[in-house]
């Protein structure tokens, strides 16, 4: 399993891979700062080759307007390469802000990390060679 | 329409977010992206862009896009009659794709949906203050493919006009800027035509005089240099050197002869010769001078701490400090060039003679920091060298004087002996 840290300004955003599967881990209040660490850790995974992120929100209690702002642009990434996005672990507040918003209707939510995962490994079989190609390298 | 309390909660955090952000960030460029991630979080809108008017050019420039390329678009030509038209009012949220609104809004949204065709917004809200143009707030479809709401359209109005004042306020401060930049490149060139000027009466009043050319200007050096071993800051050091260069303004009005005189001017003469110091003080007190006490200075420079100077008699504290330091500096260059009637005098005797002098004739403290700024140049504690090269002109070995220094600040730094009488 492969562990990742990144992010300045003591936010440190984790992630790690499971197969073909990116997870990446948002932390805290997700606004601009986190928010931009997070975003750019899921660009750099989809840019390593990962055709399906989870995005795992226990440790996120608040998304504000530019958290969401910010996880849209994290779904156009998705959709631009093809790839699948699922969030997880959303606490019931933010989980009603984002079906009210109509993210929903782009992610899919996971109650659990496993649940994500499961979801996300469904009709991963393409992606599997090229994402453990990308972590070879 | 009901506007359900959970959308409204996060539209009224969002629109908190979104003053705080305007206030706070410093950036222009960074203020106006964090306010189209505000707007477009709150309604959960992939893209949108907030572009400015640029009156001059008849533009619309992209600062902040987002969901549309990872460049900004290139500026779009804007017709005057549009900027007419989204001033009139009405246009505020105006859905360029639905089917409503008056025959003018229509209209409206016909020519904006050419100038926006390729980027696929939807809805545009001008960003309007004091009846003024500054931009436009463009948005595409929200995520959820619902259509805006009219209280969408409201929220999306105050949060423009939010973003509009976040507009005008960097546009106030950076024309503010600019004339400020104006006002002290101004400043900055009045300085330099006073100084410029200051320097010609310099060289008019030393010019009057045959033996003492330069004067003046040597004896703005020396005072520069003590205000400056004094601790003082640059615009003092600065008003210093000015009044070094004018202190002897006065003589102007004295005639040619007595200054020229190869002897020493006798008694029934020394009152015209003496009065340099009033006439100097009244003619500098007609000037605005950009530094203080400038015509003070110039008349007590010949005043003495113990009483014995003229005009006035003033002792120690009575003297302003800077009209002592002239005092000095006008003595030393006096001492260390020719004059008609008498030749300059060795650089041992001159030491001796201030330390003899100090609480008499100069002020203790003065003396140190000349000894002191002196010694530094022979010692080489200074790349500043201009007195020693000043010295080294009428004298070959300057360096013989050290022992001398030190020898006189010991004796003027000791408590014990120190007879320092003002620093006022």
């Amino acid at each position: 399993m492969e562990i990742t840290e990144s992010g300045v300004k003591g936010e440190v955003i984790c992630s790690r891979v499971e197969g073909s599967v990116a997870i990446i881990y948002a932390q805290g209040y997700l606004n601009k700062i986190s928010g931009e660490q997070t975003e750019r850790e899921c660009r750099n995974r989809l840019e390593d080759g990962y055709r399906a992120l989870v995005l795992n929100f226990s440790d996120t209690q608040i998304v504000n307007s530019i958290g969401v702002s910010i996880l849209l642009g994290v779904i156009d990434a998705v959709e631009e390469t093809n790839s699948r996005l699922c969030f997880c672990n959303v606490n019931n507040h933010t989980a009603q802000l984002f079906d009210m918003l109509g993210l929903t209707r782009h992610v899919y939510l996971a109650p659990t990390e496993e649940a994500a995962l499961a979801w996300s490994s469904k009709d991963q079989t393409a992606g599997v060679a090229a994402a453990a190609a990308a972590t070879a390298n | 329409m009901y506007y359900g309390i959970e959308k409204f909660l996060h539209a009224f955090s969002s629109l908190a977010d979104l003053g705080q952000e305007i206030a706070d960030t410093r950036d222009y460029r960074e203020m106006v992206e964090t306010a189209l991630q505000v707007v477009l979080g709150t309604l959960a809108i992939r893209r949108g862009a907030v572009v400015e008017y640029e009156r001059d050019k008849n533009v619309l420039k992209f600062i902040a896009a987002r969901g549309i390329s990872h460049e900004l678009p290139p500026d779009v030509a804007f017709d005057g009659a549009v900027v007419k038209d989204l001033c009139a009012g009405g246009a505020c949220g105006l859905n360029l794709y639905a089917d409503e609104g008056s025959g003018a809004n229509k209209e409206l949204a016909e020519k904006c949906r050419a100038l926006f065709k390729d980027f696929g917004f939807e809805l545009i809200t001008p960003l309007i203050i004091r009846d003024t143009l500054l931009g436009v707030l463009l948005l595409g479809r929200k995520v959820s493919e619902e259509l805006f709401s009219e209280l969408d359209r409201d929220v999306v109005c105050a949060m423009a006009r939010h973003i509009g004042v976040g507009i005008y306020s960097h546009r106030l401060l950076a024309e503010v800027e600019v004339r400020a930049e104006e006002n002290r490149r101004l400043y900055d060139d009045l300085r330099e035509t006073y100084q410029d000027t200051v320097r010609a009466f310099a060289a008019a009043i030393d010019f009057k005089d045959t033996y003492t050319r330069g004067h003046s200007e040597r004896v703005g050096l020396y005072c520069e240099i003590i205000a400056r071993e004094m601790g003082w800051d640059d615009e003092q050091v600065e008003g210093m050197i000015v009044a070094g260069y004018l202190h002897d303004i006065g003589k102007i009005f004295v005639d040619r002869e007595i200054i020229n005189a190869p002897h020493r001017i006798d008694a029934k003469l020394l009152p015209e010769l003496n009065g340099h110091t009033i006439a100097g003080y009244e003619l500098l007190s007609l000037i605005k001078h950009p530094f203080t006490d400038i015509p003070l200075m110039a008349r007590h420079h010949h005043e003495r701490v113990d009483g014995g100077g003229y005009p006035d008699g003033l002792t120690g504290d009575q003297i302003p400090i800077g009209a002592k330091i002239l005092t000095l500096a006008d003595s030393f260059d006096a001492m260390t060039t020719d004059r008609p009637y008498k030749r300059r005098r060795t650089l041992e005797e001159i030491i001796k003679d201030l330390q003899e002098n100090a609480g008499k004739q100069f002020e203790p403290g003065v003396v140190v920091a000349f000894a002191r700024a002196i010694l530094k140049e022979i010692k080489g504690e200074t790349e500043d060298k201009r007195i020693t090269k000043m010295l080294a002109k009428n004298y070959d070995d300057v360096k013989s004087i050290e022992p001398l220094l030190v020898e006189l600040l010991a004796k003027l730094e000791s408590p014990s002996l120190n007879t320092s009488t003002a620093t006022s």
